[in-house]
């Protein structure tokens, strides 16, 4: 036979009647030669019935109104209302695209673009070669470029290095 | 032929608004029933209950039937109720750690002795007030099984659905549950049922 311990699952389904015959058969039997069990039993019962004597409230007066005021509030349901809640997202989007676009058509002001491969360079148009054909004459003037900031920035310290830079710079004139 | 809340939905889903309007009438004293037993506070329990259905509403579009109607609508309001009571709780805990608070921070119930005669007791305290004392009490999810079970009258399966637990681990939660209220409701509760309402008991006889 169960003890109260295995029984005190199945005593809820057993006063609700949904209990397999199997199940119902273990309460039974356990109630039968457990007095302490079969008082709880009788006590669950009653307690069931006295928590009938609260009393269920009525939604107010204005209730369903308030409801649908709130339902009516929703946005709708058009493509655009379904954009509407996301107007904030739809308009940063916006903004970097725009601004995406507008750095794209600025003039190039840095030379240093990676050079194509060739096999690339002989398939581009003819204004395309014009444009790099002399990419090596401006690799050297950046070279230069990059040397004179450097020795603005750190006068007094190593003019041997600013010569021999020179030096090499000249040598690649 | 009634359709069924499933159909309902589904047709809410579709545009069919007067549906919704059915649903609302359907269980708006349901919800509110629930959640005023939950968070103990009839105005707190309609402003949630109207969350409830604004909730149904907004999600309508992506209502697929995959559980019943009931089990998602308490589901929602479950935890939103669980959630008042939580937000509820840290407020007060905010204001003061010793500030005097009714609900379930409060001073403990006021129980009759168990050799009271509840006559002498009700002159004081209305027993149903006693009776949602003692229901509030509870922890909350032993709160909501017993209210889902008791005065929604929901099956186990519907029930564990909504509490996200097992039927078992339901089953020895409403267990633990009724033998909180049956030792806090003694008084009540050992006093012959037909003195109290003058009815019998349900279910099977013992």
């Amino acid at each position: 036979m169960k003890n109260c311990e295995d029984i005190s699952k199945g005593l809820i389904a057993y006063l609700d009647d949904r209990t397999n015959p199997a199940e119902r058969r273990d309460v039974e039997d356990h109630l039968a030669g457990c007095p302490a069990c079969r008082t709880r039993a009788e006590e669950f019962r009653a307690l069931w019935k006295v928590m009938e004597e609260v009393p269920a409230v009525e939604p107010s007066f204005g209730f369903d109104a308030r409801v649908r005021q709130r339902v009516a509030a929703e946005p709708s349901r058009s493509w655009f209302g379904w954009f509407a809640p996301q107007a904030r997202f739809a308009l940063s989007a916006a903004l970097l695209v725009a601004l995406t676009v507008w750095v794209a058509k600025l003039p190039s002001s840095h030379p240093q673009m990676p050079a194509p491969a060739p096999a690339a360079v002989a398939a581009s148009s003819d204004q395309d070669f014009d444009a790099v054909k002399d990419l090596g004459v401006l690799e050297d003037y950046d070279v230069v470029t990059n040397m004179d900031a450097l020795s603005q920035l750190v006068p007094a310290k190593a003019p041997e290095t600013q010569r021999s830079d020179s030096k090499q710079t000249e040598s690649n004139d | 032929m009634a359709r069924s809340d499933v159909q309902l939905m589904l047709d809410v889903k579709a545009g069919d608004e007067a549906s919704f309007d059915f649903l609302l009438q359907k269980y708006r004293s349901p919800l509110v029933n629930f959640l005023n037993r939950m968070v103990r506070d009839t105005a707190t329990a309609e402003d949630l209950a109207q969350e409830v259905f604004l909730r149904v509403y907004r999600a309508r579009k992506q209502y697929t039937p995959s559980a019943k109607f009931t089990t998602w609508l308490f589901r929602i309001a479950t935890n939103l109720a669980l959630n008042s009571v939580r937000d509820n709780r840290h407020r007060r805990m905010g204001i003061s750690l010793d500030a005097p608070a009714d609900g379930e921070d409060s001073a403990p119930m006021e129980l009759p002795a168990r050799d009271m005669r509840i006559d002498e007791h009700m002159i004081e305290r209305d027993r149903a007030e006693i009776i949602r004392r003692a229901i509030w009490s509870l922890p909350e999810k032993q709160r909501a099984a017993v209210l889902l079970h008791k005065y929604e009258e929901m099956d186990y399966e519907e029930i564990a659905g909504v509490l996200d637990c097992s039927e078992g681990a339901l089953k020895s939660l409403l267990f633990r549950a009724y033998e909180s209220l049956r030792v806090q409701l003694a008084p009540l509760v050992t006093q012959p049922i037909g003195q109290v309402r003058g009815g019998g008991g349900e279910g099977r006889p013992l």
